[in-house]
C-alpha cells in the first residue's frame, strides 16, 4: 500500500459520480471545499464538470497565501528592508502583493529572502548565520502551526535568539462559522480539509454541523476521496441530517493529534484576525504567547502587521467566501493571470483563480 | 513544493525526534516530535517538515473495501 493509486481508480470513480448523480435533487446542491489542496485536486481531476447539474463546488477560505492580508507582506518588507533581518519563507509567498510591492520584487532592491520547505529549516539558517537576524514568515492554517511552534520551541531550548517568527497562523473551523452564517453564500454541505482535521480532530466541526445544520465530511485529497466525501454529503442531506462524518480514517480521528495541539497551545494564543476579502473573523487567529515574546517578529522589531480593508476591483475575498467563481471577477484572465497576478487567489498554486486559470474554466 | 501540502512518505530511519522517510522518490530529514511511537516501515503524512500522523493500513483497507462494494454496486445499475 503506497496510500495514492489505491485512491485513484478510474471505474471507482464512475460508480460514485453515477452514484452523486442518483442521489442530487433537480437543483444543484451547493457545497464547499474548504481548503486549498482539495480546490487544486477538484480542478485537476476534472471533478466540477463531471458534477456539473448535480453539485455545485465552491472554493473555500482555506488557501493561507490567499487570505494573508497585505498588511503581513508590507511589514515583511518592512522587516528586510528598514531593519535588515534575513528572510526565511515558504516559497508560494514570495509573489504576494502587498501594498505597493511583493518580496520577489523587494528582492531587486536588495531583500534577502531564502526559500525554506520547514519552519526547522529557518532555525538551522539562523544558527549558521549567528550575526544576522533571521525571521521566519510564519503563515499557515493548523496543519502548519505545530511546525511554527515546534520551530519556536527548538530556537527556545536551543538558544538560538536571533530566531524569530512574523506570525500569520489562522484556525479553520471559526472561518467556516462566519461562512455558514452568511445567507448569502448558502451551504448546504462543507467538505472540510484533510490535514487541517488531522490536527484538530473531526469533532471540531461539530457546532457548525450541529447549530448551522450544515453537513460536514472531512475527506482526504485523492480523487477517490473527494467524490466519497462528496456522496456522503447528499446522502447526508437526503435523510435530512446534519452530522460531522470522517471518510479519512485512515489518517484523522475524531480527536486530531493531542500532541500537535498541546505544542499549539504552549507556543500561541488565540487572537482576532484580519482574512484578506473576508474581514476580522473573531478568535481566528493564533499570536505568539507571551511567554515566547522573544521570538515574535512583531514585538522583537516592533513592526506590527496592520489589516486593512483593500478597496480594488479585485473579488478575491467573494471567492474565498464562494459568492462568485473565478471567471466572475473583471480582472479573471485579462489584468490578473499566474504571470502578473493582480490578486492572491491567482497567486498561490492553491488559489482558486490559479486552479481555474490553469486547468480550464471548467 | 508548495507550502500547504501534506504527503504520505514511507518511514526509513529514526534518529530521536527526527526521521529519514522517502518522500517523492527523494529521502529526506523530517522531525516527528509531534508523535509517539512512529515506527520504521510505517507511513506518516508529511506537512512542512513535521510527520502530523501515523497512516492506519487497516482503515485505509477498510475504505479501499467500500470503494469496491460501490464500484460493484454501480454495474447492477
Amino acid at each position: 500500500m503506497r496510500y495514492i493509486n489505491e485512491f485513484r481508480d478510474p471505474a471507482t470513480a464512475r460508480a460514485l459520480v453515477e452514484r452523486i448523480r442518483r442521489d442530487a435533487g433537480d437543483a444543484p446542491v451547493r457545497l464547499m471545499e474548504v481548503c486549498g489542496t482539495h480546490t487544486v485536486a477538484i480542478a485537476r481531476g476534472g471533478i466540477r464538470p463531471l458534477l456539473s447539474g448535480a453539485v455545485t463546488m465552491l472554493s473555500g477560505p482555506g488557501c493561507p497565501v490567499c487570505v494573508t492580508p497585505d498588511g503581513y507582506i508590507d511589514a515583511a518588507i518592512a522587516l528586510g528592508m528598514e531593519r535588515g533581518v534575513l528572510l526565511a519563507s515558504f516559497g508560494d509567498m514570495l509573489r504576494v502583493p502587498g501594498k505597493s510591492s511583493s518580496l520577489e520584487k523587494e528582492k531587486g532592491n536588495g531583500l534577502e529572502v531564502r526559500v525554506v520547505y520547514s519552519p526547522l529549516d529557518a532555525v538551522a539558517l539562523a544558527d549558521a548565520v549567528p550575526d544576522r537576524e533571521v525571521v521566519f514568515l510564519g503563515v499557515g492554517f493548523e496543519t502548519t502551526a505545530p511546525a511554527i511552534g515546534g520551530a519556536i520551541r527548538t530556537a527556545a531550548r536551543r538558544g538560538v535568539r536571533n530566531f524569530s517568527v512574523l506570525s500569520s497562523v489562522r484556525t479553520i473551523p471559526e472561518a467556516m462559522g462566519i461562512l455558514a452564517a452568511d445567507p448569502e453564500v448558502r451551504i448546504e454541505g462543507f467538505l472540510c480539509p484533510a490535514h487541517v482535521s488531522v490536527v484538530i480532530g473531526t469533532d471540531a466541526y461539530r457546532a457548525v454541523a450541529e447549530r448551522r445544520r450544515i453537513p460536514c465530511v472531512v475527506a482526504g485529497f485523492e480523487p477517490l476521496d473527494i467524490l466519497l466525501g462528496i456522496s456522503m454529503l447528499l446522502r447526508q442531506r437526503k435523510a435530512g441530517v446534519a452530522l460531522v462524518e470522517n471518510e479519512y480514517s485512515r489518517v484523522a480521528t475524531s480527536t486530531g493529534n493531542r500532541k500537535a495541539q498541546e505544542l499549539i497551545r504552549e507556543i500561541f494564543v488565540p487572537c482576532d484576525t484580519g482574512w484578506r476579502g473576508i474581514g476580522v473573523i473573531p478568535g481566528s487567529g493564533l499570536r505568539i504567547a507571551d511567554a515566547y515574546a522573544a521570538f515574535d517578529a512583531e514585538r522583537k522589531f516592533g513592526v506590527p502587521v496592520v489589516f486593512a480593508a483593500e478597496g480594488t476591483a479585485c473579488r478575491c475575498g467573494d471567492v474565498l467566501k464562494g459568492k462568485i467563481t473565478p471567471p466572475g471577477c473583471p480582472l479573471f484572465g485579462k489584468a490578473c493571470v499566474p504571470e502578473e497576478p493582480y490578486g492572491p487567489c491567482m497567486v498561490s498554486s492553491e488559489g482558486s483563480c490559479a486552479a481555474y486559470y490553469k486547468y480550464g474554466a471548467l | 513544493m508548495p507550502m500547504c501540502l501534506g504527503v504520505p512518505a514511507k518511514v526509513l530511519e529514526i534518529r530521536d525526534s527526527a526521521a529519514v522517510v522517502e518522500l517523492g522518490g527523494v529521502r529526506r530529514e523530517i522531525s516527528v516530535m509531534l508523535l509517539d511511537d512512529v515506527s520504521v516501515g510505517g507511513w506518516v503524512i508529511v506537512h512542512a517538515g513535521f510527520a502530523i500522523e501515523k497512516l492506519s493500513e487497516d482503515e485505509a483497507r477498510e475504505t479501499l473495501s467500500l470503494f469496491r462494494e460501490i464500484a460493484a454496486a454501480d454495474e447492477i445499475h
